[in-house]
């Protein structure tokens, strides 16, 4: 023996190590590449509208002027559904994770999967054709007893075509998502930490609030954000749903706009510096959706020490 | 602050598998009470069944009695949850709460019982578990910081700390020292001598030298073979398992020939 044979390496084995990571690393260019080529059609094209004049902008005056109500009624909507949509779908991934019997638990894992595989443009139709008739009445008992609060001022409107239906078909949409993901989450919590619990003289629901919830903190975000992602560049459902109009700060009437239903609406009849200024309100979402994803990125990293993954 | 444990005729089912049959032991309150045996011989099942913890895995039951100072643990309506808060449970893999930090950790069982504890109380209580514990020393200064950082021994102390926090009447121990260091080991050892002064202990345990250094008295469990249950063969003061025993499985055990 001598020590070529160390040296020498099998041929074959080799190159497939090497295609393998060009792959990768090839896959992984890809990804940066899209995201950049995106952003930067995103501002050559939004460019003419954010330096144009403000008179030619659509309303005359200037983009900002145009922009700044669709960023609200965007939000309004996305915060509608995220405060419906969170805590029931928690409250079913935990049903699922802990509670439910195992052949149940199965089988309403798969039934909240096959919301998710529901086209949006069904939803939208479902938000308009049937939960905005059934829902206009209670709107009116809102404006009526609760009038009091601005968002829930009347008159109400008699459709119920309004940004709250809208916020309330997103929740349905952005439910399944955040389901299954914290139902994945909360099974992974090791069993070894419920068991401290549980043998400390937790209850059921203690041992859920001082191990599980802890645990998918992080994850419990990422699945937020991931349906607020879902919900803020939804634009079918809110297409359909929404009778838009300007910003009101009441949830029951007609009124408000979402960027994304704005863009699908305004679309195919623009032309010239509108095109412009619809692809500039794009950018401002894309703009949004970084930032609500980075702020989410800032929150569990600094919870990093005590998320349970060191 | 102690009570004994009795047991009689306890037999523990997984569905219809008998795991365990027929235990009869008597436990001392304030000793140290180690269970030996070889592997899946059905010590730490019955070890479980002393806090009603094998409950947490599904289709688990028992029958027979576990009497705590004379109170059945499975008697009509004694709440798993309240028996657990009185018997506390350390297990065989370090396990504190990682989002939570070493203080808030010894406190974890006391905030579940008494929601309403001042913080003078609690940083008392923190440092007496602690001591109790002998931790507070390697730990006084980063209170604040999480349990997960500490090394194994240190965490397997921690969950000691925690365990007697709430001034339980005994403290099951779930071979305490299996994933620890010798030194640890040690550590944990001296800190069970120092607990039978307050605390009724039972301790699972594969290493027979730590049974004969730790326990007042030794229970050997055996198995007659797969799909058998286990039971218990011999129960006596420990020099007496270790040096004459009755039953020839638990000289062959205690001398090394087979298991």
């Amino acid at each position: 023996m001598t020590t070529t044979s160390l040296t020498k390496s099998r041929g074959a084995g080799q190159s497939g190590d090497k295609v393998f990571s060009a792959a990768t690393l090839a896959a992984g260019c890809l990804i940066l590449v899209v995201l950049f080529g995106v952003a930067l059609f995103l501002v050559i094209q939004a460019l003419p509208a954010l330096v144009a004049p403000g008179d030619k902008i659509q309303g005359g005056e200037g983009f900002f002027t145009y922009i700044w109500p669709l960023v609200i009624g965007t939000l309004i909507a996305s915060v509608i559904a995220l405060v419906i949509a969170t805590p029931i779908a928690i409250g079913v991934a935990l049903f699922i994770s802990h509670f439910a019997p195992r052949k149940l638990a199965s089988g309403l894992g798969y039934v909240i999967d096959l919301l998710a595989a529901i086209p949006s443009v069904v939803y939208g139709a479902w938000g308009v054709a049937f939960l905005a008739k059934e829902i206009s009445p209670s709107y009116n008992w809102l404006a009526g007893n609760m009038g009091w609060l601005p968002i829930f001022q009347g008159p109400a409107s008699a459709t119920g075509k309004t940004i709250l239906t809208a916020g309330i078909v997103l929740a349905v949409m952005v439910l399944p998502i955040i389901t299954s993901l914290t139902r994945e989450i909360f099974l992974q919590t090791p069993k070894l930490h419920e068991e401290a619990a549980l043998a400390l003289g937790a209850t059921r629901w203690e041992m859920i609030r001082m191990t599980v919830l802890p645990f998918g903190r992080p994850g419990i975000i990422s699945a937020v954000m991931l349906g607020l992602g879902r919900a803020l560049g939804e634009t079918m459902a809110v297409a359909l749903v929404l009778s838009s109009g300007a910003l009101t700060a009441s949830l029951i009437q007609t009124g408000n706009q979402t960027i994304a239903a704005e863009i699908a609406l305004n679309f195919p009849e623009a032309s010239g510096l509108k095109v412009n200024t619809l692809i500039a309100a794009g950018l401002v979402l894309f703009v949004i959706t970084l930032g609500v994803n980075m702020i989410a990125r800032g929150i569990i990293t600094r919870h990093k020490e005590f998320s349970g993954a060191n | 602050m102690s009570k004994r444990i009795d047991v009689k005729d306890l037999n523990v089912y997984y569905s219809k598998f008998l795991a365990v049959e027929g235990v009869n032991i008597n436990i001392d309150a304030k000793s140290v009470t180690a269970f030996i045996g070889p592997s899946g011989c059905g010590k730490s099942t019955f070890l479980r069944t002393l806090n009603r913890m094998h409950e947490v895995i599904p289709g688990a039951r028992v029958e027979g009695e576990v009497l705590l100072d004379g109170d059945n643990l499975y008697g009509p309506g004694v709440d798993p949850v309240t028996v657990r808060s009185q018997i506390g449970m350390v297990f065989q893999r370090p396990n504190p709460f990682p989002t939570m930090s070493i203080r808030d950790n010894v406190l974890a069982g006391v905030k579940l019982n008494n929601t309403k504890i001042s913080k003078g109380e609690a940083d008392v209580l923190v440092e007496r578990s602690l001591q109790g514990a002998n931790l507070w020393n390697e730990v006084k200064d980063r209170l604040a910081k999480p349990g997960s950082g500490l090394s194994g021994g240190q965490q397997q102390r921690l969950c000691i700390a925690r365990a007697i926090a709430v001034e339980p009447q005994v403290i099951l121990m779930d071979e305490p020292c299996s994933a620890l260091d010798p030194i640890s080991t040690l550590a944990i050892e001296d800190l069970i001598n120092e607990l039978k002064d307050q605390y009724t202990v039972v301790i699972v345990t594969h290493n027979m030298q730590q049974a004969a250094r730790v326990s007042d008295k030794t229970a050997f469990f055996n198995i007659a073979g797969t799909g058998k249950p286990g039971k218990l063969i011999e129960f006596g003061d420990t020099p007496t398992i270790f040096s004459n025993p009755t039953e020839k499985a638990t000289e062959d055990y205690v001398s090394g020939r087979f298991g």
